[in-house]
């Protein structure tokens, strides 16, 4: 009987660590760790090969990714070419989706408040500090808007999402760009700090006359009040999965080395300007082959099956085209065998 | 252990053994023991070194790109690779001092209340209640203040605050700002609480090793109560309170996840009290997974050092007055 029961505590504890032993590897961004979640499930459910994904920041995956200790790395804000060059590692854009501004005003509905690219920028910059202020007003002809304290919530830590939001408010204003500029973490001028985009959404939701910006998921899972944007074209445009496709259909992928390409503040009547993609990180010549192939053959999954799940969630998934094109780069550089 | 190896030699006597062995066999246990003892102590100094000199090394380059500025500039911009260290020491040290002038008052009249004047039946669930409050852990402390003291805060406390002290001439700026609840005095508040069972319980613990005799020798003369703790109980307990007091300055010092989620976490040094600010370890926590290698992560690394630096002071500064105070006894 004792002899059974150690027996059988034996094999789980074995198979237990082969199923973890084939399980893929990878560390970074928070923006797409939903869609990566889902995806995962559904592959492990066919395949019955795990992923074991830390959503710890894109900084921190880039980190982890160039010490070698995880499969893939993951980022919101690309590494640029000659980085690349230099660490040996292939880019490539996984998914993409919308950042969105969050309000939290009594009375205001989502869609109800419009606000423009300036405006926000000029808010984040601790120039208008009242709701109530004309700069708004202007935008917003119909909203009874208080006498209130704009309570601005930013990211404390380093974030793709704080990335492409800054890199949008550099193009819209050169005062941002002079002042503060783009980055995973910057200097902000006015504001409430917090963890990850949770953290924005939990503040948001907390505090009466907060402004913040979270990715158009946890916006949408949290309940927050969204704003509509004025985008490059002058339209006024909602956050709809519409409204980043039509962002992301300018970019020309093929004309971007390492796929860097950022797609905040392009043309087109219905974009919106604070779309982005999400990267992929992985070596050239991976230390575990067996690893590195496991792991794109996730990838491909999540290509050719995972655009339903991906449109389920609103992330937008990478046009054929993009595809082919990322597959092609993966036969031509990376190391299989 | 000594004891009982002795107990054994003796039970062994019948045996064939001689004396010489067994002594040697004790001599040998002995210096074993003290052997193992010694590295013990070793090791906690060569670990407390081993910390310092790694932190020095690791933030060696932000000292030496930003030299003393780093100490004076508020500046924390990682696009433009430009830190210093004012906000986060600032902010450190004025949340620790709210702490302390809340929770020192106040953790010292509990103490008193629970050894001078509580009824005995209440002496006991009160008492239990410090030490449970000791043990929460600090990131309860965090969503607490988070879900139901900053929304107070941001209701109540901070509109009287402005509305009464924002427009006096001088003072006013320390008061002055829009009520968002996030801030540091939140954060201070926060910390008070947190340090609150630190102080009472060592003190009530205290408090409980002065003599009744001298007590009843005062009351005796006509002394009021207040008077009996002021002039009998502190100045027997005051080495004993001290300690307590510095246990509680060293935790607010260091504590991080509850101070990150109320304090708002803006790298800049405001005038107000109640604007937002950011403590060393809150912004090592926010920001350390994600820093570039190079000046960022040295930089930070270099505010674990000052962190460091600062509790050693306090330490050095406690055993001072506490070595003054016994030269005085």
């Amino acid at each position: 009987m004792f002899i059974r029961s150690l027996m059988s505590a034996a094999i789980f504890a074995a198979s237990v660590s082969c199923a973890w032993a084939g399980d893929i590897s990878g560390a970074g961004a928070t923006f797409p760790f939903p869609i990566y979640a889902k995806w995962a499930d559904a592959y492990k459910k066919e395949t019955g090969n795990g992923l074991n994904y830390q959503s710890i920041g894109s900084g921190a995956g880039i980190k982890q990714i160039k010490a070698k200790t995880v499969t893939f790395g993951a980022t919101d804000a690309p590494l640029k070419a000659d980085d690349l060059e230099a660490s040996g590692l292939e880019q490539w854009p996984m998914v993409m989706g919308g950042i969105v501004p969050v309000v939290n005003l009594a009375g205001v509905k989502s869609g109800d408040l419009v606000i423009d690219g300036p405006t926000l920028a000029k808010i984040y910059l601790g120039t208008i500090t009242k709701w109530n202020d004309p700069a708004i007003k202007v935008l917003n002809s119909k909203v009874n808007l208080p006498d209130l304290a704009i309570a601005v919530i930013h990211r404390a830590d380093g974030s793709g999402t704080t990335f492409n939001f800054t890199d949008y408010l550099s193009k819209v204003s050169p005062d941002w760009q002079s002042k503060v500029g783009e980055s995973t973490s910057v200097e902000w001028p006015v504001g409430i700090g917090a963890k990850g985009n949770d953290g924005v959404a939990n503040n948001v939701a907390g505090t009466n006359g907060a402004i913040g910006y979270v990715e158009y998921a946890y916006a949408k899972q949290n309940h927050l009040t969204y704003a509509d944007m004025v985008n490059k074209d002058g339209k006024t445009v909602a956050p709809t999965v519409e409204a980043f496709q039509a962002a992301a259909a300018n970019a020309d992928w093929a004309k971007a080395p390492g796929f860097y390409l950022i797609l905040s503040d392009q043309p087109g009547a219905n974009s919106w300007p604070m779309t982005a993609a999400t990267f992929i990180l992985m070596y050239k010549k991976p230390a575990d082959v067996a690893a590195s192939n496991d792991a794109l053959k996730f990838f491909a999954y999540a290509y050719d099956k995972g655009a339903q799940m991906a449109k389920d969630l609103d992330y937008i998934p990478m046009p054929d085209n993009v595809i082919a094109l990322v597959k092609k780069a993966w036969a031509a550089d990376i190391q299989q065998k | 252990m000594t004891a009982t190896a002795i107990e054994e030699a003796q039970t062994a006597r019948s045996l064939p053994m001689d004396r010489a062995r067994a002594l040697g066999r004790l001599k040998f246990a002995d210096g074993g023991f003290r052997w193992m003892t010694l590295l013990s102590a070793l090791l906690v100094l060569i670990l407390l070194v081993g910390v310092a000199i790694s932190l020095f090394i690791g933030s060696w380059p932000a000292f030496k790109t930003f030299g003393f500025g780093f100490f004076f500039s508020d500046a924390w911009s990682p696009p433009k690779e430009r830190f210093g260290a004012a906000a986060a020491i600032y902010g450190t040290l004025v949340t620790s001092i709210i702490a302390m002038l809340i929770g020192v008052p106040v953790g010292l009249g509990i103490a008193v209340f629970l050894t001078e004047l509580c009824p005995p039946a209440l002496r006991r669930p009160i008492g239990v209640a410090i030490e449970l409050l000791a043990g929460i852990p600090s990131i309860i402390y965090g969503i607490w203040g988070v879900y139901y003291f900053k929304p107070v805060m941001q209701a109540y406390v901070q509109p009287f605050i402005i509305g009464t002290f924002g427009a006096i001439p001088g003072i006013g700026s320390l008061f002055a700002g829009p009520p968002l609840g996030y801030g540091v005095l939140t954060a201070g508040l926060v910390l008070a609480v947190m340090i609150l069972p630190f102080v009472t319980a060592v003190s009530r613990d205290v408090f409980e090793t002065v003599p009744a005799v001298l007590k009843e020798a005062a009351y005796g003369v006509g002394a009021t109560t207040f008077e009996v703790v002021g002039n009998i109980v502190i100045p027997y307990t005051r080495v004993g309170v001290i300690g307590g007091v510095m246990l509680a300055l060293g935790r607010a010092l260091g504590e991080t996840m509850a101070v990150t989620f109320v304090i708002g976490n803006a790298t800049k040094i405001s005038a107000s009290i109640l604007a937002q600010g950011t403590t060393i370890s809150a912004m090592i926590a926010n920001q350390f997974a994600d820093a570039d290698p190079g000046l960022f992560t040295s930089s930070l690394l270099a505010l674990g050092f000052i962190l460091f630096i600062i509790t050693f002071l306090v330490l050095a500064a406690a055993r001072w007055m506490l070595a003054r105070l016994e030269v005085k006894a």
